[in-house]
Formats: C-alpha cells, structure tokens, sequence
C-alpha cells in the first residue's frame, strides 16, 4: 500500500509576527552590585567579584560581588543578631506588616522586575510579567497574613522559629524562588541569609534594593552573591539553623550529607522527571496545548517540567502529528519580545548539557524531531525537541535535561503507564489528561508524586504547596504545609 | 511426674512469616531466672528480605481505605489486650516488676488504640483545600512515605516499638523494625499479635539483632525511603547515608514514650504531601472557584 501523503499546515509567511519587544528603558541597571548584609550594600571581601552576561544578546549586565566565607559570616551574624534582637521579639502582627509591604511594593515595580528577570536569565518577557513576578509578590503577600496566625496552623503544638535559615535558589526563578523562600521564612519569624545563582543574580540584588526601601530592619534578610562556594558557606556555617535550598537532586545529596553530623534542619527541592500522561479520551487540542506548556514553559529549565510524555497507543499518531504541528508554531527567540514562546537557554554551560543529551538521545536509538525554527545569531538557544521512539531504560528517559527537550513513549493499558511514571527516582510531579473524573482520581492517588496537574500543567499558587516525593527532595514550600519548614514545634 | 514445660523458638519476622534468620546465627539473652534464651541474630540479607516484603506490601496497604486500616490497628490493640498476661510474664523475665511491666503493656494497648483513631482523620485535619486565585480545584493531601526503617528503643522494649511502629503504619506505610536488643522477647510475640490481627503480611517486618551491624543496611538500602531512630548512638551515620537516596530521617532517641506518644505530628513525619489541581470551567465569565 503507498503512504498516504502526510498533510501539513503551511501559512507559509502569514504566521510570522511582527516585532513586539518590551522597552527596557524603565528598568535601571546599575554598574556594579554589592553584598547586602546587615542592612548595607558593601563590597566583598578584597573586592572580588564577577559578571552577569544576558543569555540571549550575550551583553554584559553587570559586576556583582563574589561573597566569601568571611562574608557569609558576616552576614550570618547579622542575620542572628537581628534574629535574637529584632525579629525574633517583635509582634507577629507587625512583622506582617512589613511583609505585606514588600508584597506591596513588589507588585508596584512588577514591570521593572519582569524585564531585568528576562534580561538576566532569558525567559519570555510574557512569562516574567505574568508567572514570575506576580506570584512572587503573592507570595509575599499569602505568607504576610499567616505571620500572627501561627496558632491555628499547628493545632495543639506551639510553633517557634527556627532561628538563622541560609537559602540557596537555582537560576530558573530567580525571583520567584526567592519569594518562596524568604516570605515563610520571615513569616514565621526567622532572619535570613540568601544567595541566588550566579548566572541570575540581577533580581535578588534588585530584591535587596526593594527590602532595604521597605524598611525592614537591617540584618533580617541578607542577600550575598557568588557561586558553589559561597553557598557551600552558607550550608556550613555552624551558626544556621536551617538550610533551605532549590537545585538539582546531586547538589541537594551532597548538603544532605554536609549537615548529617549537626542539628540543622532542611528543605530540599531537587530535580524532576515528571511524566505527563495522555489518554484516548482526553480532549486531544487541550492536551496538546498542556504537553507544549508542560515542556516548553521557561525552556524547559523547570524542575516540575512535564518531560516524559506518555501517550496511550491508540492515538499517538494523532496526538504526535498534532505535538509537531503546534511545534513548528512555537517563536523561539528574544526574551523580551511579547511574542516569544521560547526564550533563551540560561548559559552556555547549560546549552552544552542539553546538547549532550540531544546526541545521547540519538545515539541510544530515540528519533529526534525538531521544526524548521530560525534562531537568533547570537546567544544560547536550542530549538524544542522531541525523542519519538523514547524507551524506558534510556538515558533521555531517566536524567534530567532541564531543556526544550520532550521525550515520547507509548502504553496500552492504566496499570502499565502507572508503574512506567513511577518508575523513576524522582517524585516531584505529574500530569493526567483524559475526560473522565474517576479515572483521574485513580491516577493521581497512585503517581508517587508531590503536585498532580490534572487537564492542566505548570501552575503555581502561594496557596498551594510545592515539593516532591523520593529524590525530589522533601519538605514543602507554599500553603499552609509550607509554613512547617520554618518552624519549631513544641 | 511432673510436666517439662514447652519453650519458645524466638524468631524473625519478615512478610508475615517467622522464618529463622537467613544466617543461621544467634545470640543469647540471659532472663532473670537464669534461663538462656536463644535469638536470631539478624543479617544484612534478612534486611534486605524484609525491605522486599515490606515494599511488596506497600501498595495493598497504603491504598486500603483509611476506615478499614483503624479497624486493623483496633484489631491490633484487642490482640494485645487478649495476651496481657503473656506480655507481662515477658517482660518480668527480663527484669520488670510487674508493676512496671503491667503498666508498660497498658500504655502499649493504649497506643494502638490512640493510632487507630487518628487513620481516617489525620488527613482532615492536616489537608488542606486551597483557594488559588486561578480557577482550578486545587486540594493538598498526605500520603505515605513508603517504606520505613525504624530502630526502636532500647527500652521500654515494647511501649517503644509500638509507639514507633503505629504512626507509621496508620498512614499507610509500611516498615522493617530492629527490636529491643536485650529485650527483644516482646518484640517476637508482638508480631505474633500483629499475624494474628489482620495486619497483611509484610507491613511491619520485625527483625533481632545487633544495631552496629544492622545500622548501615537499615539506613543506606535505596528502596527505603525513610528511617526513624529511637536510640543515641548512630544518628549522624544514619543521616549521611539517608543522602544516598534522600531519605527522610526522624529521630526519636529523646521521646519519653509515656509522655510524648500520643502525638499526631510523628505520624507526619513519614508522609508525604500531595497537591492536585483541576481546572474548573468557565462560562461566559461566571466564574466559580473554592
């Protein structure tokens, strides 16, 4: 029998958009960024420092600060002292009120914050302004409320402050992380020492700015740049309490191992390989639309990201002939155009292991689709890509990628796509299409999973704890759960 | 004539079953009277046995009906109550006064009743059904861990392994516990209430031994996903190799079981908490949410 000729859609050049960048005109950038500690933007020790270049016009941004153990320590013991001397003693009911202020001025820069968060690390500028950016400011906001109400939070226990919490967030929220790791923290009545990726520092320094305009007293949060070192610092200073920290499984193993012979505490948000799982009688168009969404959201650099795609066999050809038709759709390119669905890869170190995996994903077999996608000249970019063919022992299959990169196998029957999603080390998320309720709820009691989606994908709330089972880590961040993290119960 | 007593064989207990320790080896326990009692000095193998049993048993129980696991932990403290007098000689023969040994055997019935309470209503009260500003039902609920270690206390030899055991079991979890090491009589028998309470085979495992040799299996297997420790010697060793695969480690060595038992927040220490979101459709603007 001949091959039935394959039918396509072809605007040809009616699909093209026209230029829609957002001004960044508004946002100031300064020339250098200091450490802030104990209230003040100081220089790090002997002045060190280093740069932040834009992943997708590769222009240098700016210098900041490379902290060293000295400076960690110093704002360790700013962090303590306005813990034993401020923080720790005031009125919850006005500790609130600063935190709600920081929501509240957050939510009047938004702008500003969305485009340095898409000039530093590259994600869309749509994204930035309406994921990143508001629901940090939520999140300030949610956590404020809960600052004088911790006595119905823990029913029959007194909650108590942790102490001193070091915080340690990765570069694919920078803002965001931050947010949810600074606002319970404070909520509960702890001080603060943070430090953000070095590849995406720009907004927590700018987060500085904007708490040191709060009048939050000096000492409460601290915010020191730098790199794996500098962070090793903040985990093993003997004078934190408690280590929070968002990143990949392998990093998040060895803290787990550094703190194992003191009495801090931990949160660990570590890597995903969430399988998003699709069924014969799921809407096919919404499904597709949460698959790309799943995969494609920030470039892939989600830990949560719906990687594994699962499709039950009886409509994979048209669910796969449907994936590629919306792939070749996607506009990858500049960050700050409100156009762009896929933005800039965060940095060249990144760009390489994603590539990596692009040839691992060849060589084991996997068959690669990529759309015919112009990309920019300059800067980190790789085109949203598909592993057809994927099998579970591959390698494409079990690592993280954190890119553009959706891997595709198939199932026949509920029982084999359960064991097939969990059968990972990861735990972090997962995601179920089909029309039927009872179904849904049989997946999601069964997926060893910390966030289900359900016909939908990647969606974040301040009321809605985040976290993972096995080796995505433990402990939970938003929500009434994620207030245990930051508390002492007696 | 009088009549020879009939002694018991003190055995593991891995999936239901009361199997001799794989290795064939033993220690003895000396009992006031002067009675040698010999005990399975358990192995790594027997570990690792009991880890397959109790992951194998993971998914029947944790997906029973949180009604039905209370009625089983119900079951449990009837069993126990049932054999008091059994318990109590025990727990004389390695030393008790009666007084002591009556009183440590009620707490433990006690104890499972107090846990077989908590099955259907911990997650009522620590779930949570959260109002996001999208339109989306959006509710959080725990779930077992898995499959959990736990080093039970030295002593009190039974109140201690039942405290450490029914938290973890009433949220569904199942477990592999290292009893008492020279107390570990109890521990034996309590399994022989369990097999007779319609507790499924392989949700609680209990092995004898040394807790130097079996400390590293307990809390370096990689289909363990969480350790409690209820002793003062090996915690750091304990929580380094939880690393290995991020496992969620309790410590528990300072409880005084009679005062601090009863507490629901030991039970979520080995649960995990999931969140799932559904959208909510919207009709011509009219938008409904929770």
């Amino acid at each position: 029998m001949a091959k039935k000729k394959e039918t396509k859609l072809d605007f040809g050049s009616k699909w093209d958009y026209s230029a829609a960048p957002e001004s960044a005109g508004h946002a100031e950038i300064k020339k250098e960024y200091g450490l802030y500690i104990n209230g003040k933007f100081v220089k790090a020790e002997g002045g060190k420092k280093f740069a932040s270049t834009s992943p997708s016009s590769e222009k240098h941004i700016a210098y900041f600060a490379e902290a060293s153990n000295k400076d960690v320590d110093k704002a360790v013991k700013a962090a303590r002292k306005a813990y034993n001397e401020v923080w720790g003693p005031m009125a919850p009911k006005e500790r609130a009120k600063y935190i709600f202020r920081i929501a509240r001025l957050m939510q009047e820069r938004a702008r500003e914050f969305a485009v340095l968060e898409s000039i530093d690390g590259g994600k869309p500028i749509r994204e930035s302004r309406d994921v990143d950016v508001p629901i940090a400011a939520n999140h300030f906001f949610y956590y404020a409320g809960w600052a004088d109400k911790l006595e119905y939070a823990f029913p029959g226990k007194t909650a108590k402050p942790v102490g001193v919490s070091g915080q340690i967030i990765p570069w694919n929220f920078p803002l965001l992380m931050a947010a949810w790791k600074i606002a319970p923290a404070l909520a509960c009545g702890n001080t603060v020492v943070l430090k953000p990726a070095e590849t995406t520092p720009l907004t927590a320094m700018k987060l500085a700015e904007l708490i040191h305009d709060s009048g939050l007293p000096a000492g409460v949060v601290n915010i020191v740049t730098g790199a794996g070192a500098t962070g090793a610092a903040i985990v093993n200073h003997p004078d934190v309490d408690k280590v929070a920290f968002t990143g990949s499984t392998g990093v998040g193993k060895i803290i787990q191992k550094a703190i194992a012979g003191t009495n801090k505490t931990a949160t660990l948000e570590l890597g995903g390989k969430a399988a998003n799982i699709i069924f014969d009688d799921a809407p096919t168009d919404q499904a597709v639309e949460g698959i790309i969404n799943g995969i494609f959201f920030n470039q892939g650099h989600v830990c949560c990201a719906g990687s594994r795609l699962f499709v039950q066999e009886n409509v994979k050809d048209i669910v796969i002939k449907k994936l590629k038709d919306r792939l070749s759709t996607l506009i990858v390119g500049d960050p700050m155009d409100k156009n762009t669905d896929v933005g800039a890869i965060n940095s060249k170190e990144q760009l390489a292991t994603i590539n990596k995996y692009l040839k691992i994903g060849v060589e084991e077999g996997a068959e690669i689709y990529q759309p015919n996608c112009t990309l920019p000249k300059k800067g980190n970019w790789c085109k949203p890509t598909l592993f057809l063919e994927a099998s579970q022992s591959h390698r494409i299959v079990q690592e993280e990628i954190f890119g553009p990169v959706l891997t595709v196998q198939t199932f026949r029957t509920i029982d084999e796509v359960i064991d097939k999603a969990n059968n990972t080390p990861f735990g972090l998320s997962a995601g179920v299409w089909t029309d039927k309720g009872s179904k849904i709820f049989n997946l999601t009691t069964k997926l060893r999973a910390g966030i289900v989606w359900a016909n939908t994908f990647n969606k974040f709330d301040p009321t809605s704890p985040f976290g993972g089972y096995k080796e995505s880590g433990y402990g939970r961040e938003g929500g009434l759960q994620g207030l245990s993290a930051y508390v002492k119960l007696n | 004539m009088s009549r020879l007593e009939v002694q018991k064989t003190y055995k593991i207990y891995i999936g239901g079953k009361f199997p001799r320790t794989e290795s064939g080896r033993f220690y003895p326990v000396k009992l006031k009277d002067g009675t040698i009692t010999n005990i399975c000095l358990g192995s790594r193998k027997d570990a690792r046995n009991a880890v397959v049993a109790a992951r194998n048993a993971f998914e029947g129980w944790s997906s029973r009906a949180a009604f039905n696991r209370s009625q089983i932990l119900y079951r449990i403290a009837e069993m126990l109550e049932g054999r008091k007098a059994q318990f109590i000689e025990e727990l004389m023969a390695v030393g008790d006064s009666k007084a002591s040994a009556t009183k440590e055997l009620e707490a433990s019935i006690d104890r499972c009743v107090y846990f077989a309470g908590w099955c259907d209503k911990y997650t009522q009260l620590f779930g949570s059904i959260n109002p996001v500003a999208s339109s989306h039902f959006n509710f959080s609920v725990q779930e077992p861990t898995g499959v959990v270690t736990i080093i039970a206390p030295e002593s009190p030899s039974l109140l201690g392994l039942v405290s450490s055991i029914m938290p973890v079991i009433a949220g569904g979890n199942t477990c592999v516990v290292l009893a008492s090491e020279n107390s570990p009589h109890v521990a034996v028998t309590f399994a022989e209430v369990l097999n007779s309470s319609d507790v499924p085979g392989g949700v609680v495992n209990i092995i004898t031994g040394k807790e130097d040799e079996l400390v590293e299996h307990f809390s370096s297997h990689m289909d363990v996903n969480a350790t409690i420790y209820c002793r003062n010697k090996h915690l750091n060793l304990i929580k380094e190799n939880a690393s290995l695969n991020v496992k969620r480690v309790s410590d528990w060595s300072d409880k005084d079981w009679y005062r601090d038992g009863d507490d629901p927040y030991l039970l979520l220490e080995t649960q995990e908490v999931k969140t799932t979101w559904h959208p909510i459709e919207n009709i011509a603007g009219a938008k409904s949410g929770y």
